[in-house]
C-alpha cells in the first residue's frame, strides 16, 4: 500500500470454516470501525478461496480470521498459502478464537502475524493492526 | 392534608433508608449482567402486582404453588424431592465410534441421559467428504453422514431405555429419520426383531430453526421452507412419537451470541410462541403437541437474574398457552427446560477458576427449577473438554444434588422480595420485546429484518465495552491477572479421524443400492415441491436406503434454495 498514512486502514474481518460463533468477529469488526478503520466483514462460513478473493477485491491492508471450530490448523495456513500464490505479500494476517497455546507457534510459522485468544482487549488488536500495517508499508 | 412528618414516627423502612444514606456506596454499577438496576434492599413494597400474603392468607396467584398454573415455582408438585434433574452432559467428537465410547463412559459414571453434539459439517448438512468440510470433520462434535453412523453411535445403548437429546437444527428432520431408523434396526431390523418402535423413543431433538438465523447460524434453507420442514417434523412426531420432545426451543445460543438475560427470555419465548402459532395453523390441536415442546436455557454468572429468568419464563409460557392459545391440558402450559452453564462466561485465563463459575451457574439453574442440566468443563475456552474436565463438571452437579441440601425444599427462593420483584421486571421487559416484534409483523419477519440479530450484537458490544472499561470485572481477565495455573492437558482430536470418517462414508456409498438411493431422492423432491406434503416419511425412506445427509440436503436445496445472511454489527 502507498500513501497509507493519509488513508483509512482497510481490514477484512473473516469467518473461515463452518462454525457460527460470530460474537467475537462482530465485536472486533465494530471496534475496528469505531477506531476509524474501513471494515469489510465477510459473514459466516467462508472458504479460504472466498476469503482470499475478498482480501484482493477489497484491496485490504489486513485480514483478521476468527475461527472457533477447531479447524484453524487446516484453514488458516491454507488462507496464507493462497494469498502467497496470488502474489499478495503486503497484507497483515491475524487470527483469533479458541486456539490452544501450542498451536500458536504453528500458525505464526505459517505466516500469521499474531494470534489473539479469548479475553484479548479490542484496543490491543487495534494497536497491533495499526502498527503492523504501518510497518508493512 | 398531608401527614405531619414531625408527629409520625418514621417507619423502620425510612429509618433504614436514612441510615443507608449515611454510608458511601462502593464505586461500582449495581446492575444485573443484563443491565437491570438493582435496589439496595427489597421489601414487600417491591411487589405491586401481588400482595405478600394476599387476602385472607391466600397464596399470591402470580406466584402460585409448584406444579400448578402459572408454574412460577416449578413445573412439578414435588420437584427435586421426587426426582432429581437429569444430569445430561453434551458430548461428541470424532467418528460415531469415539463418541459411542464417551457415551458409555458417561453412563458408567452415573449420567442419566445422553446428549449428542454434532460436528459442523453435520450441522450444516455437508457430508464429511465435501470440500466445505475440510478440517471440520469430527472436530466440535460427532460426524454423522448416514444411518449407519447413527447405528454405531448408539451401539450397545438401548434406545428404548435411555433418553437421547440431539442438538441439531437445520437438518433436524434428516437426523430424526436416521435416529428412528437406527432404533428400528437395534433389534436386528427383521420381522422377529422389530427393534425399538417410534412410540418408545424418548428424547429431544433441538430443531429450533428460528434461533439459527438469530444466533447459532447453522442453516440449510431460507427461513420460510425451513419453517415448513420444522412444521412437518412437529406434526409427524406428534402423531408417531408420543414420548418425543419435538422441539427444544433454545435460548442457549442466543445468550452465547451476546444477548442479555431479558433478550434470551424474550426471543426464545417468542420463537416458541411462533412455533405454536404455526402448528395450530397447520390444523393441529394445541393440546396434542404443546406438551411435547421443551426449552433450553443458558445459565450465566449473574445468579439471581438467572433464577428470575426461569421463573418469569414459566409464568409467561403458561399464561400465553392458556390465555392466548386456549390450551386446556395443564401439560400444555408447563415449561420443561434443559439448562447449560454459560460457555461464554468461561475464561481462557486461569482456567481452573471456571470450575467455580460453573458451580455457581449450575446452582442458579437448579434453584431456577431446571429439569435437566449440562455443566461445562473448565477447559472449554481452550479446546473441547478433556475427560478429567468432563468428570469434574459432572461431579459439580452431583455435589449440588447430594451435598448442598438445596434439593430439600421446592423453590427455596420463592417469596424472596428481591427474586419476585426481579421476576416481575424481567417478565415486563420480555413483553416489551414481544410488542416490538409484533409491530415488525411477528418473529419470522423480525428475523428476516435482522431485528433480534441487531439487538444481540448491540448487547454483546456493550458488555465487551464494560469489561474493557472495567465497569465489569472478570477475574483473571481484567483484574487479579497474576498467576496462571500453568499447563492443562487438552483433548486433541486426532486429524486422522477425518480420514477415517471419509473412508466410512465412502464405504457406505460403495455398498448401497444405487437405484434405491436415486428413487428415494426423487420421491423426496416430489414431496418437497408440494407445500402440503409431509417430508418425514420420504426422509425415513431415504435413511433406510443409506442416502447421505449431504445428498438429502442438496436435493431439498434444489427445491427450496439456500440461505445467505446479511450480517449486522
Amino acid at each position: 500500500m502507498s500513501a497509507a498514512t493519509q488513508t483509512k486502514i482497510r481490514v477484512v474481518v473473516a469467518k473461515p470454516g463452518l462454525d457460527g460463533h460470530d460474537r467475537g468477529a462482530k465485536i472486533i469488526a465494530r471496534a475496528l470501525r469505531d477506531a476509524g478503520m474501513e471494515v469489510i466483514y465477510t459473514g459466516l462460513h467462508q472458504t479460504p478461496e472466498q476469503i482470499v478473493e475478498t482480501v484482493i477485491q477489497e484491496d485490504a491492508d489486513a485480514v483478521g480470521l476468527s475461527i472457533l471450530s477447531g479447524a484453524h490448523l487446516t484453514l488458516v495456513p491454507r488462507i496464507v498459502e493462497l494469498l502467497r500464490e496470488q502474489g499478495v505479500d503486503d497484507v497483515l494476517v491475524t487470527a483469533g478464537g479458541t486456539i490452544p497455546a501450542e498451536d500458536v507457534p504453528v500458525l505464526k510459522e505459517a505466516g500469521v502475524a499474531e494470534v489473539f485468544g479469548p479475553g484479548t482487549p479490542t484496543q490491543a488488536i487495534i494497536d497491533f493492526i495499526t502498527e503492523g500495517v504501518r510497518t508493512l508499508d | 392534608m398531608p401527614p405531619e412528618p414531625t408527629t409520625t414516627a418514621p417507619s423502620s423502612y425510612d429509618q433504614w433508608r436514612a441510615a443507608y444514606g449515611l454510608n458511601a456506596e462502593r464505586d461500582v454499577e449495581f446492575t444485573t449482567l443484563g443491565g437491570i438496576p438493582i435496589e439496595p434492599l427489597y421489601t414487600e413494597k417491591d411487589r405491586p402486582t401481588g400482595t405478600a400474603e394476599g387476602a385472607g392468607g391466600e397464596i399470591d396467584p402470580s406466584i402460585g404453588v409448584p406444579g400448578q398454573y402459572p408454574f412460577t415455582r416449578g413445573v412439578y408438585p414435588s420437584m427435586y424431592r421426587g426426582r432429581l434433574w437429569t444430569m445430561r452432559q453434551f458430548a461428541g467428537f470424532g467418528t460415531a465410534e469415539e463418541t459411542n465410547e464417551r457415551f458409555r463412559y458417561l453412563l458408567d459414571h452415573g449420567q442419566t441421559g445422553l446428549s449428542t453434539a454434532f460436528d459442523m459439517p453435520s450441522l450444516m448438512g455437508h457430508d464429511s467428504d465435501s470440500a466445505l468440510s475440510l478440517g471440520e470433520v469430527g472436530r466440535e462434535g460427532v460426524a454423522i453422514d448416514t444411518v449407519d453412523d447413527m447405528q454405531t453411535l448408539f451401539q450397545g445403548i438401548d434406545l428404548g431405555k435411555v433418553s437421547v437429546s440431539m442438538t441439531i437444527n437445520a437438518p433436524a428432520a434428516v437426523m430424526l429419520a436416521f435416529f428412528a431408523v437406527a432404533a428400528e434396526r437395534q433389534g436386528g431390523g427383521d420381522q422377529d426383531n422389530p427393534g425399538v418402535p417410534l412410540d418408545r423413543l424418548n428424547g429431544t431433538i433441538q430443531a429450533d430453526i428460528l434461533k439459527e438465523y438469530i444466533a447459532q447460524k447453522e442453516w440449510c434453507f431460507p427461513v420460510d421452507p425451513a419453517m415448513r420442514v420444522l412444521g412437518d417434523m412437529i406434526e409427524w412426531s406428534t402423531r408417531n412419537m408420543p414420548r418425543w420432545n419435538s422441539v427444544s426451543i433454545s435460548g442457549y445460543h442466543i445468550r452465547e451470541a451476546g444477548a442479555t438475560a431479558v433478550q434470551e427470555l424474550a426471543f426464545t419465548l417468542k420463537d416458541g410462541l411462533t412455533y405454536v402459532e404455526q402448528a395450530i395453523e397447520r390444523g393441529l390441536d394445541v393440546d396434542d403437541f404443546a406438551p411435547r415442546l421443551s426449552f433450553f436455557f443458558n445459565s450465566q454468572i449473574d445468579f439471581f437474574e438467572e433464577i428470575a429468568k426461569y421463573r418469569a419464563a414459566r409464568r409467561i409460557w403458561a399464561r400465553e398457552l392458556k390465555e392466548t392459545f386456549g390450551a386446556k391440558n395443564p401439560k400444555s402450559w408447563l415449561m420443561r427446560t434443559h439448562t447449560q452453564t454459560a460457555g461464554v462466561s468461561l475464561t481462557a485465563q486461569q482456567p481452573l477458576n471456571n470450575v467455580a463459575r460453573t458451580a455457581i451457574e449450575a446452582l442458579a439453574g437448579v434453584l431456577g427449577g431446571t429439569q435437566s442440566l449440562h455443566t461445562n468443563s473448565y477447559d472449554e475456552a481452550l479446546a473441547l473438554p478433556s475427560e478429567e474436565a468432563v468428570r469434574i463438571a459432572l461431579r459439580t452437579q452431583q455435589i449440588i444434588a447430594h451435598e448442598t441440601g438445596v434439593t430439600n425444599t421446592i423453590d427455596p427462593l420463592g417469596g424472596s422480595w428481591f427474586v419476585e420483584a426481579l421476576t416481575d421486571e424481567m417478565e415486563r421487559q420480555a413483553y416489551e420485546y414481544f410488542r416490538k416484534i409484533d409491530e415488525l409483523g411477528g418473529m419470522v419477519e423480525a428475523v428476516k429484518l435482522s431485528y433480534p440479530q441487531r439487538e444481540i450484537a448491540e448487547a454483546a458490544f456493550e458488555l465487551q465495552t464494560a469489561i474493557e472499561d472495567e465497569r465489569r470485572i472478570v477475574v483473571g481477565v481484567n483484574r487479579y491477572t497474576e498467576g496462571d495455573d500453568g499447563e492443562h492437558p487438552l483433548l486433541k482430536v486426532d486429524p486422522a479421524l477425518e480420514r477415517k470418517q471419509v473412508d466410512r462414508l465412502q464405504g457406505v456409498r460403495a455398498a448401497r443400492d444405487g437405484a434405491a438411493v436415486e428413487a428415494t431422492l426423487v420421491a423426496l423432491k416430489e414431496q418437497a415441491e408440494k407445500p402440503d406434503a409431509n417430508l418425514m416419511d420420504p426422509l425415513m425412506d431415504c435413511a433406510r436406503a443409506h442416502v447421505t445427509e449431504g445428498e438429502i440436503i442438496h436435493a431439498l436445496q434444489d427445491v427450496f434454495g439456500s440461505y445467505t445472511e446479511t450480517p449486522v454489527f
